[in-house]
Order: C-alpha cells, then sequence, then structure tokens
C-alpha cells in the first residue's frame, strides 16, 4: 500500500526530529494519538495536534501516561494506526501497558524521546539511558524492537519504518531518539506519496467462530481480529491459549510467552537493520546508534587518517540486538567499542556476544550532552593497540 | 428420562447469545452479585435488540474485570485500572460500537480514579458498570476507596477510618451525563438502568451495590449472600433525582437507591467536530472514526 | 569539511531561535549546503538569555553542538557577556549597537554594530528587530548569500507580513554594506 497523497507534506522542509517524527508518523497514515506533555517529546504532540483535524485524525491529551498508552491500544484494537510519544519519566509509567501491549500483539508505536535520568534528571539535555528499559522496563520475558534515528530526517524515515514494522509483526514498537535529535533542525526531505510504502496489518480472512485472535501460524504472526465483524473475540493481559482465552498454568505460560519471543528472534535478521562502513579487514569497530553514531564519525576519521584500521556499526536497530554480527566480529577485530550516552547499557550485550573473543570497550558518560569526539579518539587509539 | 426432560437439556441457556458458554462455569463465589448484574447486561442488550456485533465490553482487573471473559461479545480484558482509557481509545476509533466498560469499585475508582473523572469530564460516548462491593474480592479482601467507615477488611483488621467515595456524586460531578445506583437485588431496575445508560449518548454510570459473601460479608459478620440481599431488600430506599450529598453510604446504613442523574450535554466527539468546524468552516470534514477514510 | 559555528544570543522575545532557523534554512534549504540548528530549552528560552545555535557545513554536520563560532550575533548585552569569550580567535561579532556595550576583544576579531532595535521602531513594528539583524548579519559576514536569506525570511516569517520582514531585512542589510564601505575606506 502506498502513502495517501492527503497525509504527505512532500518537500524539503527544516524541521527538527520531534517535528519530522511526527511527519513521518502522520505520512504512515496515524491517525490516533493519544499523549501527556513531557519535555523534551512534547512537538510531536503538538504538530500531530495542528495537522491532526484536517485529515480526519484524533489527537486527545490524556490525563496521564498510563491513560496514554491504553488508549492507543484501545484505537489499534479499533483498526486504527496509533501512536504515543513520552520522555524518560513518561517512559517509566507507560511500562505496564506496553506489556499488555505486547502480550494483545497490539500494533502501535511509542517514541522516547530521551533524556537525562534517573527520576526528573535532566528535561532538557539529552541521555541515552532509557535503553536497558526499553529491553527490560516492563514485566515478564518478551522481545522488543527499537529503532533510533540520527537526525531529523531519519525521524521521518523511521516513523514510517516503525509502524512498518509494527504492522508486519502485530506489536508495538518503540523509537528510542533523544533530546538532541528531537531538538535538532535540519534539512528533512520528505518524498511523494507515492514513493513511501507502507505495510498492511494482516486480518483473518476466516469467519465469526473460526479465527482466534492468536491463531498459531507458521511464522508465529498471527492475523489480527477486526471488531464488530461479529467476531466476538476475547483478549486478555492474562497468560492466554490461541482463543484469547485465561489459561493459568505452566503449559499455557510456556507456549505464550515462547511465542512472543520466538516471533521477534525467528525474524531477527529481517528486523536488524545495521549500516556498516570500512568493518571487513578493520581492528577495531566502533559501535553506536542515533545522535552517538554520528558523533563517532570525526572521531573515526582522525583515527584512520592516522592508519589506524577503524569500521563502523550504526545500528539503526537497537533491538533485538544483532547478536550473530557482534560474535562474528568478535573472531575478526582486536576490539570492538561501544559508544553510547549512559554507563553501559547496550555495551553489556555487546560485551556477552563478543564472548571474550576480543577486547571491549565503552566510551560513555551519564548524559546531558553528546559525546566529545576527542574521548572516542582516544578510545579507538587505546583500542587499536 | 422422560421425553420432556430430555427437551429441557437440548434447549439451550437463555443467556447463550451472550455468554461464552465454553468458559462456563465462571470463577465466582457462590451468592456473588456478579451473576446478576451480567445477566442485568445481558437481558438489557437482548431487549434494546442492539446488533450485537456492535458492542464491546473492557474490563479491568478483579472479580469484576473477569466479566469481559465471559460476554459473548468483542471483549478486552485490559490492566487494572485501565479499562477506561482503553475504551476511550476503541470507542474515538469506532464510534458506532456501543462500549460498556464493567468493571469494579477498586479498579475504576481507586487505581483508574483519575481516568474515570477525565473522562466523565470529556462526556466520552461509553457506559460504565461498576459492581461495588465494598471490597477488594480478588486479592482476598483489602480496604476499597468504597469501603464504609468502621467496616472491617483484611487490611483494616480494626475497622476502616477513611472516608469512602460517593460514587454517584463523584461521577456527576466529574461530567456524566448519567448516573443511576441500583442493587444486585433489583433485578428489574438495573435492567432497565443499563438499558437507559446503554442508549444514552454520553458518560453514563451505574453503580451495582453487590454481596460479596465470602469476604466482605464474612470478615464482617453479616451472614450469608441471602442475608445481604434481605438487608438490600429492607434497607434500600428509592429516590430519583435524589440531592447527590445525601447518597454516601455508611457502614450497614440505609441505601439511596434510584435514577440521579439524565441530563444532555454534548459528547467528546461531538465537540471535536463542533471545535474542528469553528477553527476551519466547510474545510473541517466532521470526525466519523475509523482510519479517516471511511 | 569546512564548517562554520554561529551563535545568536539574546533574550527570550527578541526572536532569537527564529534567527537561527532563518539561517538554518538559508543555507541547507536555498544555498545546498548542510545546516545543523541547536538551541537552549528550559526556562532561559522563556524570558531571559537564550541562544541559538548554527553549525553550517559543506558536508554533513557531525557535530552538532556550536564550542568556538566564527561569527556571535549578540541581541543582548546579557548574552554577549555570557559568550564573548568562547568564540574562534578570528570571530565577527555582530551586535545590537544600542543594547551592548562593547568590550575589548583580540586582536584577529572583528566587530559590527548596528541600532536594530530603532531601525525596527521606525518600521512600526519592534519585534523585526531580530529579521533587521539577520539583513545586517548578510552584508556583514559572508556565511550565507544575500539573497538565499532574505528568501529563507519570506518563507519563515507568519503569513501577511512578509513585506514588513523583508523591508526590516532590507533596512539591516543597507545599514550593514554602508558601514563595511566606511570600513573599508578607512583601512
Amino acid at each position: 500500500m502506498k502513502a495517501d497523497p492527503n497525509n504527505v507534506l512532500t518537500g524539503a522542509h527544516y524541521l527538527d526530529g520531534n517535528h519530522a517524527c511526527a511527519e513521518g508518523a502522520i505520512a504512515a497514515g496515524c491517525k490516533f494519538f493519544a499523549g501527556y506533555p513531557i519535555t523534551p517529546s512534547t512537538e510531536i504532540a503538538e504538530r500531530v495536534s495542528r495537522r491532526f483535524p484536517l485529515i480526519g485524525g484524533v489527537f486527545i491529551q490524556m490525563e496521564d501516561e498510563l491513560a496514554s498508552m491504553n488508549a492507543i491500544l484501545g484505537a489499534s484494537w479499533g483498526g486504527v494506526r496509533s501512536m504515543s510519544c513520552t520522555s524518560g519519566p513518561g517512559f517509566s509509567l507507560m511500562m505496564e501497558n506496553f506489556g499488555l501491549g505486547l502480550m494483545l500483539e497490539t500494533p502501535c508505536v511509542l517514541v522516547n524521546v530521551q533524556r537525562g535520568g534517573p527520576s526528573t534528571g535532566l528535561p532538557t539535555l539529552p541521555g541515552q539511558a532509557d535503553m536497558m528499559q526499553a529491553r527490560w522496563g516492563s514485566h515478564g520475558d518478551y522481545e522488543v524492537i527499537a529503532l533510533a534515528p540520527d537526525s531529523p530526517q531519519e525521524s521521518f524515515e523511521l516513523a514510517v519504518h516503525a509502524f512498518n514494522l509494527s504492522e508486519t509483526y502485530r506489536m508495538p514498537v518503540l523509537i528510542m531518539t533523544d533530546e538532541c535529535v528531537g531538538h535538532m533542525t535540519e534539512k528533512v526531505v520528505i518524498p511523494p506519496a507515492e514513493e513511501i510504502e507502507l505495510v498492511e496489518i494482516r486480518y483473518s480472512s476466516k469467519k465469526p467462530g473460526e479465527a482466534w485472535p492468536f491463531e498459531a501460524t507458521e511464522d508465529l504472526i498471527s492475523p489480527m481480529l477486526e471488531v464488530g465483524k461479529g467476531h466476538k473475540f476475547h483478549v486478555t493481559g492474562l497468560t492466554h491459549d490461541e482463543r484469547g482465552y485465561p489459561v493459568i498454568n505452566a503449559e499455557a505460560q510456556a507456549k505464550n510467552v515462547n511465542r512472543l519471543v520466538d516471533k521477534v528472534n525467528k525474524h531477527a535478521e529481517e528486523i536488524i537493520w545495521l549500516q556498516e562502513k570500512d568493518v571487513e579487514g578493520a581492528d577495531v569497530v566502533v559501535m553506536s546508534y542515533g545522535i552517538s553514531s554520528r558523533v563517532v564519525q570525526p572521531a573515526i576519521m582522525k583515527a584512520t587518517k592516522e592508519g589506524i584500521k577503524v569500521g563502523q556499526i550504526k545500528m539503526v536497530t537497537v533491538w533485538p540486538f544483532p547478536e550473530k554480527r557482534v560474535a562474528e566480529l568478535a573472531e575478526k577485530v582486536k576490539s570492538l567499542v561501544m559508544v553510547e550516552m549512559n554507563l553501559g547499557q547496550v555495551f553489556l550485550e555487546m560485551d556477552r556476544c563478543a564472548k571474550g573473543k576480543c577486547e571491549t570497550y565503552l566510551v560513555g558518560h551519564a548524559g546531558g550532552t553528546v559525546h566529545n569526539p576527542e574521548d572516542i579518539y582516544n578510545t579507538i587509539k587505546e583500542a587499536a593497540k | 428420562m422422560s421425553a420432556k426432560v430430555e427437551e429441557l437439556i437440548k434447549e439451550e441457556h437463555p443467556m447463550e447469545r451472550l455468554l461464552r458458554m465454553d468458559r462456563i462455569p465462571h470463577i465466582w463465589c457462590p451468592t456473588c452479585g456478579l451473576g446478576t448484574t451480567v445477566t442485568a447486561l445481558s437481558t438489557a442488550l437482548e431487549q434494546l435488540q442492539l446488533d450485537l456485533n456492535n458492542v464491546a465490553v473492557v474490563s479491568g482487573i478483579g472479580c469484576t474485570g473477569r466479566v469481559a471473559g465471559y460476554m459473548k461479545l468483542d471483549s478486552f480484558h485490559t490492566t487494572h485500572g485501565r479499562a477506561v482509557p482503553f475504551a476511550l481509545g476503541l470507542h474515538i476509533a469506532r464510534p458506532e460500537l456501543k462500549t460498556i466498560v464493567f468493571s469494579g469499585d477498586g479498579d475504576l475508582i481507586s487505581i483508574g480514579g483519575n481516568h474515570f473523572i477525565h473522562t466523565a469530564r470529556r462526556n466520552v460516548d461509553m457506559t460504565i458498570i461498576c459492581v461495588n462491593n465494598f471490597i477488594y474480592a480478588m486479592t482476598g479482601g483489602q480496604v476499597a476507596p468504597t469501603t464504609p467507615l468502621t467496616a472491617k477488611a483484611a487490611t483494616t483488621p480494626y475497622g476502616n477510618w477513611e472516608h469512602p467515595f460517593n460514587l454517584p456524586l463523584l461521577a456527576a460531578s466529574s461530567g456524566a451525563v448519567y448516573v443511576a445506583r441500583w442493587t444486585a437485588l433489583h433485578v428489574r431496575r438495573l435492567t432497565a438502568a443499563i438499558k437507559e445508560a446503554i442508549s444514552k449518548r454520553g458518560f453514563s454510570f451505574v453503580e451495582v451495590i453487590a454481596p460479596c459473601s465470602t469476604l466482605y460479608a464474612r470478615i464482617n459478620k453479616l451472614g450469608t449472600g441471602l442475608d445481604l440481599m434481605k438487608f438490600y431488600h429492607d434497607n434500600s430506599v428509592i429516590r430519583h433525582g435524589a440531592d447527590l450529598n445525601d447518597v454516601d453510604i455508611d457502614f450497614q446504613s440505609k441505601i439511596v437507591v434510584g435514577k440521579f442523574v439524565d441530563i444532555e450535554k454534548p459528547t467528546y466527539i461531538d465537540c471535536l467536530n463542533e471545535g474542528g468546524k469553528r477553527a476551519f468552516g466547510d474545510k473541517y470534514k466532521p470526525y466519523g472514526g475509523g482510519n479517516g477514510n471511511n | 569539511m569546512a564548517t562554520t559555528d554561529i551563535r545568536i544570543t539574546g533574550f527570550g522575545g527578541q526572536g532569537v531561535i527564529l534567527c537561527g532557523y532563518i539561517i538554518g534554512k538559508a543555507v541547507s534549504i536555498y544555498n545546498d549546503q548542510h545546516a545543523t540548528l541547536t538551541q537552549s530549552f528550559g526556562p532561559e528560552a522563556r524570558g531571559s538569555a537564550c541562544s541559538a545555535q548554527v553549525v553550517v557545513s559543506d558536508s554533513r554536520v557531525l557535530y552538532p553542538y556550536v564550542t568556538a563560532p566564527k561569527v556571535l550575533l549578540a541581541m543582548s548585552h546579557d548574552g554577549y557577556m555570557t559568550h564573548k569569550d568562547k568564540v574562534a580567535e578570528d570571530c565577527v561579532y555582530v551586535y545590537e549597537k544600542d543594547l551592548v556595550r562593547l568590550q575589548e576583544h583580540g586582536p584577529k576579531t572583528t566587530a559590527y554594530g548596528i541600532p536594530a532595535t530603532r531601525i525596527a521602531e521606525d518600521l512600526g513594528r519592534k519585534i523585526v528587530l531580530n529579521i533587521v539583524m539577520l539583513g545586517f548579519f548578510a552584508a556583514v559576514t559572508d556565511v550565507v548569500p544575500h539573497e538565499a536569506l532574505r528568501q529563507a525570511v519570506e518563507s519563515s516569517v507568519p503569513s501577511g507580513t512578509e513585506e514588513l520582514n523583508l523591508k526590516a531585512f532590507d533596512k539591516g542589510y543597507e545599514y550593514g554594506v554602508g558601514l563595511k564601505e566606511k570600513a573599508e575606506l578607512k583601512v
């Protein structure tokens, strides 16, 4: 399906990451947005509230983030592409019902414009310290999909991509951006609607009485059921069977939870999106995501000039983590370096997957500003020894 | 077996059209008020002759939260306290559906209290059926925001010393356009109230005082479920249009029941469209739900 | 990868951020280069001193923050005092003459002042002071071509105010051209 031209602001714009993200969601056909104001994410909500009335969408400012998350799940079950945005404190409040979204296998997009934490932290300054919360913040076992844009342009593109992933895999998808990207203004080129490819969710073609909301399929992705069509289906946050009926025992739990986890893991190779540069033959590979993946580049250029063989992996998707690729590289390189605006979160995953086959380094700090390229350069030099 | 008995066995359960018979028996205790309340809703839906494909039930967590699992309708069993905002999203996406939230006092008014008052304030077109048994039953009888003063609960072993909410007053002052209270004893009046509430455009609220014999009655030595029904019989005072400041429920006091509020007010979607027209004039296309494509 | 860092500073309500936005837009939309705008957020953006930073580059901007700007555009004394020493050694100071009391600066720096508030008041709207500053900036520096900046002003201001704003831009530009000619004559 192509994007609806009525929704797409084709052309070159000068936009910040938050506005661009809103435009991406709108281009992807998002027609319901429930949110609660929180710095530094609010511009997404503001833009959506301005744009929706004339394109048949509904923006609603909810009483809190708990309500926002639930409202988008309800709207998604009503067949409408839905999203919300927030930042750290609100993300914490959304975690319980992000879990409900995973359990009910409800497509929707949630944007976290990360700021410095914990608690109120640094509302107006950037951080990347919610990455493990994105991975493990709700209770129970599950897998997530999380994307990290590095610019306003990518904020637009990844918003479209996030909706496509959520419709493909029938699950909530996270966009883990940050204050720097959210509030940074750059040129954003929005393509014509016919160049924006959208995935449509698969609805069950079975007749009422024969279709179940969590029908077992070979690809582990159950077709969605539409409300109001006579299916009279039931879904619950309790552990459930294919029919959506609660079953409270270990066997049902194993089946239910393993399928949720396998649904992502078995499609990991399709979902994972890495942008690699000069990785073949490199002694040091620098991994990073979001804004950090831009700031590493001056450091890499400087090190390369000095004859160090440095490659770069930009993780467009952070979750699921590229386990295989890291394990493969660990056998070949001297060192892997993770650059992130936290005190070592995704680094732990990289280190785990390297299994001691190479040195691993973290260039991290507690947030508040992007990295000083000099710090990254120094670590690359150390890592090349 | 006589032919007559066989005929009776073949005959379907009167509520079969509305219940998931493959999930019966339910988990509720004998003499719980929930069965009666579910029957009242089912009867109301039958009598209204609604297309049942266009009715959705949303519940939260707790004994009452399990209602969604037994109704043969599109039904959503959400998280604790969040049935109302989930239902709000569903309603906005599909305004043509009748959206009914069926949940308990603790779920709707304690953990979900903020959502309750704000959704009433917006006058979102949905019906809330709140089963008030004065206690957290699913978790074993803890105090609730509706537990009467001095009543005992698992976490108020010396008697409750917190003021409870007066639910009809809370609903009305938050913006509900229809407010009624009945007990599980008043089956016909309750059914009629649910019918009115479902037919009402806007945020409608029906409080159902229901016996919890296993916990509330036992802890407070009030006898059996039947004793509680007798109590409702002897102590309910029907007072339509009562001053809502006077409908507080004290421990084993008179219970004022009736229809308290029935007014007209533009709904959330009416107001949304009004705002759109005000801002954009003829350029604005009224919102009718769905993806904006229909 | 030639980059030019610009910092714009003033107090809330003067249009500091819009100034940065217009410079960035002129560069990236109308001059086919790259420009990244960042700004200080928070309470300071709603009243007292605030600032916007633009990094201009021939290729993609990799480091988004400004460290030692080549141009400091100052519309308030407070903002000027805060940032005046954190600049490149050949910094060009572009300042509002009536609001900023210029201090001593390094030998390689230059400074151009304009009574932008008075000019804006003469045009009938004090609010266009930032656009007068932009016109002046176009004349006394060579970061952004005059025509690109003028186009960006036109497409960025609220509709219905284009004429006034372009007039403000042109006034600032003329003042700057005059000043530069005088400065060159002196040399």
